[in-house]
């Protein structure tokens, strides 16, 4: 039985008949995608490395049915950039060294956009701390993980929209 | 995983009709759902997708001061609405001490009810469980044990219930709208949650096609919203299971306890309301003495099951925290550690 479903990916509408109705939506973006940035940890909700936007709100695609997505925006670490413009999260993690190895950045940086996009920590370290806590990361970066969020978190609240311009992107680093 | 029918209903009534047919499931976020199909703990033929069913997601405040929240409402919505939260605090403070930010925004209301336990052999098909495969034995009576249940168990499942919601909600006297093949009932959710006896398989009152629509808040719970906490101990700060949790909430009055509210997590297949606890409360000045006797009670019919006799030292100190923090009054922000004992924000400064 083959079902099919549309989702607008990173801002491109896809309509993609599903063969295998067992296709979460981390498989679906890998391997029908090729959006290997969404990373494969745990695959079982344990990690955060699959974190995605979906309509706007940070979640594990490992545990996300494809076929129950139908009609959904998704957001991945592909995404996000506008062009040559890094996010500022993206900008503030390169500024802090918010990783080693890389495995489960995307992910952290996918969830400290929806994290910034909820709007409750304000510049409350414990409660960055807290917010952050669905992502794991082996080589232990995660000092500047939360630096990485703050520093983020007071770059929008300044401009009150995200920073893209060249400007923006000196003035972090 | 197995192979399975996909199925996604226009209607709660054709909703139920595919999920009566044996072997069907229901599909809500699939947080816990797909999780056990990966492991082959879970083999439904069918799953029955009811996250697109008209109605499910509404959070109403109803007339009397009690609320209605649809099965499909997703925890962390629940949690964040502004009402809700200010009526039923330890319900708030419940959902958002569980889980990750990214699964409290795709678990539903409906799944957190009927998640299953965390019990490491019953996600292991190579094990013995009772509770997964009914006959076969229960490897965790002679196995990793240390975290299982106190109170209400059996020879045949020594399993807790993992949710943290559903504490809050069995100490305020939350009730369950159910809908099914022979129509809509109502209970207690005291009463949803089934412990295991000789029958660990049933793990709770649904019949097979029954869907939990709704729950409701009654208004006499809003009369605790001054006195309410959760606290949850867990083994690392966040992101992790309780070991044992409790809800408490107070009515307080001329310096006495009018009301007292106590459940807790981690101790038994099902959220254990500890009434003989409460009983001891009322009248009583809220202080420490009263809320160790309080503690006592709660578990005075608890035993071991396993490597797990500190967990009933370790209740009953929960137990007496919970009551001081709610004692000291509910914090006016949600603690930046919800339902953490060692948050440096914790709002209970009445708490040595
Ligand atoms: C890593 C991890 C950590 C977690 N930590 C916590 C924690 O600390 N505290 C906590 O409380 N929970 C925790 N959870 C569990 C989580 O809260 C549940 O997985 C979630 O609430 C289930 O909701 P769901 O919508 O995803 O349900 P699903 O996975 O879709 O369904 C779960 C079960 O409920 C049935 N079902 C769903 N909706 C209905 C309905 N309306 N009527 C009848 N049956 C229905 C399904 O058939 C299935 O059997 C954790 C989960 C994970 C993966
Ligand atoms: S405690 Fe219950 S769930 Fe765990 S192995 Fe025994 S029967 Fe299965
Ligand atoms: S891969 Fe999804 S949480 Fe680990
Ligand atoms: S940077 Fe290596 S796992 Fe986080």
């Amino acid at each position: 039985m083959t079902l099919s479903i549309s989702l607008t990916v990173n801002g491109v509408r896809q309509d993609l008949a599903i063969d295998d109705p067992r296709v979460t939506l981390l498989d679906l973006l890998r391997d029908r995608l090729t959006l290997t940035g969404t990373k494969k940890g745990c695959d079982r909700g344990q990690c955060g490395a699959c974190t995605v936007l979906v309509d706007g709100r940070r979640v594990n695609s490992c545990l996300s049915l494809a076929l129950s997505l139908d009609g959904a925006e998704v957001l991945t670490i592909e995404g996000l950039a506008k062009g040559d413009a890094l996010d500022p999260v993206q900008q503030a993690f390169i500024a802090h060294d918010g990783f080693q190895c890389g495995f489960c950045t995307p992910g952290q940086i996918m969830s400290a956009v929806g994290l910034l996009n909820e709007g409750e920590t304000g510049d409350d370290p414990e409660r960055i701390r807290e917010g952050m806590s669905g992502n794991l990361c082996r080589c232990g970066a995660y000092a500047g993980i939360a630096e990485a969020v703050s520093t983020a978190r007071r770059l929008r609240d300044e401009t009150a929209r995200p920073l893209r311009d060249e400007d923006e992107t000196r003035r972090i680093a | 995983m197995n192979l399975f029918d996909y199925v996604r209903p226009a209607s709660v009534a054709e909703a139920v009709a595919a999920a009566t047919e044996p072997g069907a499931a229901y599909l809500a976020a699939g947080t816990n759902l797909l999780d056990l199909m990966k492991l082959g703990a879970a083999r439904p033929q069918r799953l029955v997708d009811i996250t697109r069913l008209p109605g499910l997601d509404t959070i109403e405040a109803l007339e009397d001061g009690g609320y209605r929240v649809g099965a499909m409402v997703r925890n962390a919505d629940l949690a964040r609405h502004p009402g809700f939260a200010a009526a039923f605090p330890a319900v708030a403070e419940a959902l958002l001490s569980g889980a990750s930010a990214q699964l409290r925004n795709m678990a539903t209301v409906g799944g957190n009810l009927m998640q299953q336990t965390r019990c490491a052999y019953f996600h292991d098909t190579a094990a013995a469980c009772n509770r997964r495969a009914p006959g076969t034995g229960c490897d965790a009576a002679g196995g990793e044990n240390r975290t299982h249940a106190v109170l209400g168990w059996s020879p045949s499942c020594i399993a807790t219930h993992p949710s943290d919601f559903c504490v809050a909600l069995a100490a305020l006297d939350a009730m369950v709208e159910i809908e099914g093949p022979f129509g809509r009932r109502k209970l207690a959710l005291e009463e949803f949650h089934l412990l295991p006896g000789t029958t660990p398989e049933r793990t709770t009152v649904l019949a097979p096609g029954e869907m939990v629509t709704a729950l409701l808040l009654p208004p006499a719970a809003a009369g605790f919203r001054a006195n309410a906490r959760y606290l949850k101990l867990r083994e690392r700060t966040s992101f992790a299971f309780a070991l044992v949790s409790a809800a408490a909430a107070l009515q307080l009055s001329g310096g006495r306890i009018t009301a007292a509210r106590i459940a807790m997590g981690g101790v038994a297949a099902k959220p254990w309301r500890a009434r003989a606890a409460e009983e001891v409360l009322e009248g009583e000045a809220p202080e420490r003495a009263a809320f160790e006797r309080a503690a006592e009670a709660a578990l005075s019919e608890a035993a071991p099951s396993g490597d797990n006799a500190f967990k009933i030292a370790l209740a009953k100190r929960v137990v007496t925290r919970a009551l001081s923090m709610a004692a000291a009054g509910t914090p006016a922000r949600m603690p930046a550690l919800p339902g953490s004992a060692f948050a440096t924000d914790n709002g209970s400064s009445a708490d040595e």
